[in-house]
């Protein structure tokens, strides 16, 4: 193998500060799109778990929609098609007037994809309670809402832990493909230090390491999670 | 903006129908070889020799722990530079999904062979038939019955997967719509065309996961 | 009359002969060696170097240089006694035509290339086909004129291009505050402006010309700005490939002796508007170099 090893390329200016720089981007619409795919994704599902047959369609249709094209694909939608599809005013702003466009872009279509996929986890989640639990919240007296919020919501987002555990970390993998748009994140970033410097090896084993580095605390943080607020008792393990 | 004109995508078809057989294939291969490599993984896994189950675990949790475009990536870089000579785009990404498909389909075979009641593996033991045997002819075809709905619905996931190859600008079904999307300045057309056939072609293979997975509880 | 018939009969063939005997004795060049294995050329294209190197409707490459670089075949596989040449078309970009040509899983990149002493460190260029310059594509009823109308504005730039470098360093010197927007090739670049994505698209003049005919409404499209630079196209070939890179200079030779490179050229250009210049036609006569 004919390769000429450089390590010090990793910490050298300006190679160094690209990386830096990579592994913010990352983070930051990792997790900006975390939040909106926790926040509408647990909406979605708990409209998806109630027993209205208009309302599951509607809700079923959007997580259909989302979960049977590529991420890549929908990235793409967002960032050219729909700025065509609106009104041309509104669609001029979003190509000019909205600041860092492809960032809040990446970060939207990130988080509608992920939110669906958060939807089916909470909805497995609210079925897996027992059904016991919301027919004596509603032989209680509380409504349905009250049900929900009091009895079945808790409970059913302790049973949900782990998988949302695994689409928190999914997110960060995701994120890298907002570099099709030009979002210069962490596997952006490496593959420019590569094609500049031709070290290969060692900018992709950076990006490598930092990943795992992700994969680790966030596994290791939602461990400490679940076991604090694990429900104690056979019944609720799942 | 002008109408939508479907046109370019009808004088397009035989180039993107090529870029959608490329697209079918690489899913077909990655999936028989990430089930073949998934299969030898999670039997190391299970298996009694510690060393070796230890670097299979490693070899899963390190690839789920990193993006797939990283990957892709890494082989399109690696792949010559191991050979020794250069190397086309199609077969280092065949091999990058090979590889990364492998820790995936291992999890899911892992948890199919474990999912296997204890009492087969003892009574298959019993009659005397050997740790490969018993995997080979009890074990492992109720696991793979067991796991079928899954497989498919990873295999859907891989075949969304493959619109990766974009970032090494492999002409798939994702790369030559967009190809003709940028060259006729058509993009509107294009992408809505690609969103509609992935989207016919995965609610397809979903629907064949919840036959399967609703034909086996209808079987007990 | 007979005996100078028999005579220049007798030079043609010893020239043929001595041609052919040349290449062999000395094919030694790694290029010339895989295309006799292979039995076969893997020529690079692009995606939308309108006119040089371009997918039509039909995604088949067709082109100015494509053209050229079908008669560079032509020549190899009369120069190596080849029954049969196929030629594998191989798309490349911006960012991978280097390294594919000099790893060698393209044997020559026919397209846009321009010619610059940091290339040559990793590839070879052939005799300049072409000359062009750094201009900017506007919308006509922008009112732009020159890069400093840009303050305020945007411009996107292809990656990995002599443009690119040249725009950003003048942007750098003069700290003009103009924001770039990287795009990964010309088509890319059209579109952002063509859906007002951004103010202003710079590349090579002639491609942005290219650009322009193809658009729906060309009228709509101006290229503007004095020329910023001075560039000669070349073909990219590996390095130390001398036996195969002397077959390509022949071949863009003896179509530039015999007035064939201008009637191609022709073809190709005339249709968006841009005639033969007396300057590209006085390099024309230079890389004409007699047998």
């Amino acid at each position: 193998m004919n390769y000429a090893w450089n390590w010090g390329v990793l910490f050298q200016s300006p190679y160094l500060e690209w990386l830096g720089q990579g592994i913010a981007m990352t983070l930051a619409v990792s997790i900006a799109a975390w939040t909106i795919a926790l926040g509408l994704g647990t909406l979605i599902g708990i409209f998806h778990s109630g027993a209205s047959g208009a309302m599951r369609f509607v809700t079923g249709s959007y997580i259909n929609l989302f979960r049977n094209v590529p991420l890549l694909l929908q990235m793409f939608l967002w960032f050219f098609v729909v700025p065509e599809l609106l009104p041309k005013a509104a669609g001029t702003w979003l190509k000019r007037g909205l600041p860092y466009p492809e960032i809040v872009t990446a970060i939207v279509a990130l988080g509608l994809f992920t939110a669906s996929r958060v939807a089916v986890q909470v909805a497995a989640g609210i079925a897996a309670v027992p059904r016991g639990q919301s027919m004596a919240a509603r032989a209680s007296g509380l409504s349905t809402a009250q049900a929900y919020r009091l009895v079945l919501l808790p409970q059913a987002f302790r049973i949900v832990v782990p998988p949302l555990t695994s689409e928190f970390l999914t997110i960060f993998k995701n994120s890298s493909i907002a570099l099709t748009i030009g979002v210069y994140e962490l596997t952006a970033q490496t593959q420019q230090i590569q094609s500049f410097t031709y070290q290969g090896f060692e900018a992709f084993t950076a990006a490598t390491v930092v990943y795992m580095a992700i994969a680790l605390a966030v596994t290791t943080l939602m461990t400490v999670i679940e076991r604090r607020v694990s429900i104690p008792g056979p019944a609720a393990r799942g | 903006m002008s109408s939508f004109d479907i046109s370019v995508i009808l004088d397009a078809l035989p180039f993107l129908a090529k870029g959608l057989g490329l697209s079918l294939g690489l899913t077909a291969v990655a999936m028989i070889g990430g089930l073949v490599l998934g299969l030898v993984i999670a039997i190391v896994r299970l298996s009694r020799f510690r060393v070796l189950a230890m670097l299979a675990a490693l070899y899963v949790n390190g690839f789920r722990a990193v993006p797939l475009i990283l990957v892709i990536f890494w082989f399109y870089f690696l792949v010559p530079l191991l050979l020794g000579r250069p190397v086309g785009a199609l077969y280092s990404v065949l091999i990058a999904f090979v590889m990364f498909e492998g820790a995936y389909y291992s999890e899911i075979l892992r948890a199919g062979l474990k999912s296997v009641r204890p009492g087969q593996w003892q009574a298959a033991q019993a009659s005397g038939l050997t740790y490969l045997q018993t995997v080979r002819l009890v074990v492992l075809p109720q696991a793979l019955r067991k796991m079928a709905p899954l497989m498919v619905t990873q295999g859907v996931v891989l075949f969304q997967d493959t619109s990766l190859v974009y970032v090494v600008s492999l002409h798939d079904f994702m790369t030559s719509a967009s190809i003709i999307a940028n060259t006729q300045n058509r993009i509107v057309e294009l992408y809505v065309f690609a969103a509609l056939v992935y989207f016919a072609l995965c609610t397809a293979g979903s629907a064949l996961a919840q036959r399967l997975s609703s034909d086996r509880q209808r079987a007990h | 009359m007979k005996g100078r018939i028999l005579g220049l009969a007798a030079i043609g063939a010893s020239l043929a002969l001595g041609l052919v005997s040349a290449a062999r004795a000395q094919a030694t060049d790694a290029v010339i060696d895989r295309i006799k294995a292979k039995k076969a050329i893997s020529i690079g294209y692009r995606e939308a170097s309108i006119p040089f190197s371009y997918i039509d409707a039909q995604g088949k490459p067709t082109g100015y240089s494509t053209d050229l670089c079908t008669r560079v075949a032509a020549t190899v596989k009369t120069a190596l006694g080849l029954p049969e040449l196929e030629i594998k078309w191989v798309p490349v970009n911006l960012q991978n035509r280097i390294p594919l040509v000099a790893n060698g899983t393209v044997d020559i990149s026919c397209e846009s290339a321009v010619n610059t002493i940091g290339r040559q460190a990793q590839v070879d260029f052939s005799s300049p086909f072409f000359i062009s310059s750094t201009r900017f594509l506007v919308k006509s009823k922008s009112g732009i004129t020159e890069l400093a109308d840009l303050k305020g504005k945007s411009i996107a730039l292809p990656i990995n291009s002599v443009p690119e470098r040249l725009i950003k360093s003048i942007v750098e010197r003069d700290k003009l505050n103009i924001r770039i927007v990287p795009v990964r090739d010309n088509s890319e670049g059209f579109l952002a402006l063509s859906t007002d994505r951004v103010d202003a698209f710079s590349t090579d003049d002639i491609l942005l010309f290219g650009l322009r005919s193809k658009a729906p409404a060309p009228a709509d499209y101006e290229v503007v700005g004095k020329p910023l630079s001075y560039d000669s196209y070349g073909f990219l070939v590996q390095k130390n490939s001398t036996v195969f890179l002397s077959l390509v200079n022949a071949t863009l030779a003896r179509l530039a002796r015999d007035g064939e490179l201008a009637r191609i050229y022709g073809t190709w250009f005339e249709p968006i508007g841009v005639p033969l210049s007396a300057s590209l036609a006085t390099t024309f006569q230079t890389i004409g170099i007699p047998e």
